[in-house]
């Protein structure tokens, strides 16, 4: 199967879908002749004019009152907001109004809405370019949560996006936009809420989201040469996310290590582990629930401090070790 | 401007029914039946109805917390309202939403919202919506002026701008922001002045008549209907009761609020049509009455509805 990068995979899902459904379109800063601040659009305009591809200024609460207008009238908008740290400012639109109207009015409309946004740190743009802030959707009712890590599942988790009839926060890494992987041509769904084995494995759980993902498939490679067998599970959705499989996993392992990005105080790991603790796994653990996350610090610029903000590979390695020769 | 005089009793007819479900859900209030908090739109009844009366029944609205008068102008089942308030299953929001956010988006009125200017945003969008998909309809979308000074106000307003969005931004200034005075919260005289900035026609108009704000509204929804874009007006108006129940009124005197009672839109608007030999005074007796009778049935509604139950609570979280 040929391999695409994911940034071409998630455009060529928003080609596809915009081809077979008019009603979809795109808003957000710089997304037309620009493409897009990390070029994901690229080349859209050309295809769909000014018309879907549609250029706004700089104004993140009325992007995302507008895609929820337009959403709640029959549309189908995936809007852009240029930087994770900036859907903020489109807080009160997002968090109050498109997660909240269709349970405020007795489940009596539709919100077909997706809100694409690249998160994390990474490319030394410091503390208000770098956030992961998917923890805070994740307590919103109403709202989905999407990470996808690979191509493929960027690609598949975006047209199940785009088809779904609930307000969407799709969070993108910066990082991974070039990262390739196999991607097939036409137009696939994964459905929302199935977490994906990305690695089949024995003695231990790694539970990673986004980049962590590919970061613990690397550190899984050095593990193996000191004969540690990882099981990798990747969410790839956090609300719903898959509990199952999760469940499923420690059983078999005993052992498990949540990692993301974000700050690990009030994480998405805290989420999965208390969920393991809740579950009938818990009489399955032979260690302690171990969490990787970010420092809770922002990002800082320095390049050494930077990547010392957020788990690496060889710290994923590091606390492997701990729980198996504990 | 011509009305047939069926348009301008039809407009009487739902400001009586504004002011009296307004007046019946006060005292529901008061007796306990509805609980959490309402905000009365008493003395407002004409920017409702006025700007409401000139749309087609397939326009869009978005209304506030003050929002029960537009409901009921843009056609709203009185009964269904009732329940709501009663939280009941039967209500429009099955007793989710309450006072707050009763919408209808079938009928176009695309619901009240909690947070102050939380709809304007919304606004453009279906403005948008209603341009991309080339339906030539429009939306009014209602605000108070203390929205007025939220920062999506501005961001809302300049995008309706640039793209000629159809969209009619609606202030209804009745002169407080909660406590606070439009005095004190602007350093400017009329808020439909901030159009210019915009690029856009503002205009201010005498909120507390019916047919001036009917005039007005209907000249914007015109524009928009052209594809020449949005304009913002302004009604200065004022709430006779407070910001919502646990007001006391302590921000303003006696003396004003009864001043304007004095200039109370359904008494003007009476009189006019009865000046004018549009309807008798046994005319409006029956209106009166009938306005209250359709009041008094709901509230029988929504006493006999279910309770919602809570094994349904989860329903409407997710489509």
């Amino acid at each position: 199967m040929r391999e695409i990068t994911y940034a071409e995979a998630i455009r060529e899902a928003l080609r596809q879908e915009m081809r077979k459904d008019k009603n979809v379109f795109l808003i957000g800063e710089d997304l037309g002749i620009y493409g897009g601040a990390f070029g994901v659009t690229y080349g859209l305009l050309d295809e769909f004019g000014e018309e879907r591809v549609r250029d706004t200024p700089i104004s993140e609460a009325a992007i995302a009152g507008a895609a929820l207008g337009a959403a709640i009238t029959g549309m189908r908008p995936v809007a852009e907001i240029m930087f994770m740290d900036f859907t903020t400012i489109a807080m009160e639109q997002i968090v109050n109004q498109a997660a909240k109207i269709k349970f405020m009015f007795g489940g009596k409309a539709k919100v077909p809405m997706v809100v694409r946004t690249p998160a994390g740190s990474g490319t030394g743009a410091a503390a208000q370019h770098s956030q992961s802030l998917e923890a805070w959707f994740t307590h919103v009712p109403g709202l989905k949560v999407v990470m996808p890590s690979t191509p493929y599942d960027a690609k598949g988790l975006l047209i199940s996006s785009i088809r779904d009839n609930n307000p969407i926060i799709f969070i993108e890494h910066k990082l991974l936009y070039k990262t390739t992987g196999e991607v097939p041509e036409e137009e696939y769904e994964i459905p929302l809420g199935v977490a994906d084995i990305k690695r089949k494995g024995e003695d231990l759980t790694i539970v990673a989201t986004s980049i962590m993902v590919q970061r613990a498939i690397s550190a899984s490679k050095e593990l193996e040469k000191d004969g540690i067998s990882v099981e990798i599970v990747d969410p790839r959705t956090l609300k719903p996310y898959d509990k199952k499989t999760i469940i499923e996993s420690v059983k078999k392992t005993g052992k498990v290590i949540a990692v993301h990005e974000a700050c690990k105080t009030g994480g998405f790991g805290a989420e999965i582990a208390a969920m393991i603790s809740e579950s009938e796994a818990f009489d399955y653990l032979d260690a302690p629930i171990k969490r990787l996350g970010g420092l809770d610090i922002p990002i800082p610029y320095n390049r050494n401090l930077e990547r010392h903000a957020v788990p690496q590979v060889e710290d994923i390695i590091n606390a492997a070790k701990e729980l198996i020769y504990r | 401007m011509k009305f047939t005089p069926e348009k301008l009793i039809d407009m009487l007819i739902k400001m009586y029914k504004i002011r009296f479900f307004e007046e019946k859900v006060d005292y529901l209030f008061a007796l306990g039946l509805v609980h959490g908090t309402m905000h009365l739109s008493i003395g407002q009844e004409a920017v409702a109805v006025g700007a409401i009366s000139t749309l087609k029944p397939d326009d869009y609205i978005l209304s506030t917390h003050r929002g029960h008068g537009h409901c009921i102008a843009k056609g709203a089942d009185i009964n269904l309202m009732m329940a709501e308030f009663l939280g009941k299953e039967t209500g429009y929001c099955r007793g989710r939403g309450g006072s707050m956010h009763i919408a209808d988006v079938e009928k176009g009125n695309l619901g009240a919202t909690g947070v102050v200017g939380g709809g304007i945003p919304i606004a453009s969008g279906v403005g948008l919506s209603i341009k991309m998909r080339k339906t030539g309809q429009v939306v009014i979308c209602f605000f108070g002026d203390g929205a007025a000074n939220q920062g999506a106000f501005h961001e809302s307003l300049n995008l309706a701008a640039i793209w000629k969005l159809p969209v009619i931004f609606l202030c209804e200034n009745n002169m407080y922001g909660m406590s606070m005075s439009v005095e004190k919260a602007f350093a400017i005289e009329n808020i439909a002045k901030r159009a210019g900035s915009y690029g856009f026609p503002g205009e201010v108009v005498d909120g507390n008549y019916v047919l001036a704000v009917y005039k007005v509204v209907l000249k914007a929804v015109e524009r928009a209907r052209k594809g020449k874009g949005p304009s913002l007006i302004e009604c200065k108006t004022y709430r006779w009761k407070g910001h919502s129940k646990s007001d006391q009124n302590l921000y303003r005197s006696k003396e004003e609020i009864e001043s304007w009672k004095m200039k109370c839109p359904i008494k003007r608007f009476k009189e006019k049509l009865i000046a004018e030999k549009i309807i008798t005074n046994e005319e409006i007796k029956i209106i009166e009455e009938n306005a209250k009778n359709i009041i008094e049935k709901a509230v029988d509604f929504a006493k006999n509805s279910p309770e919602p139950s809570v094994e349904e609570i989860f329903d409407g979280v997710y489509s």
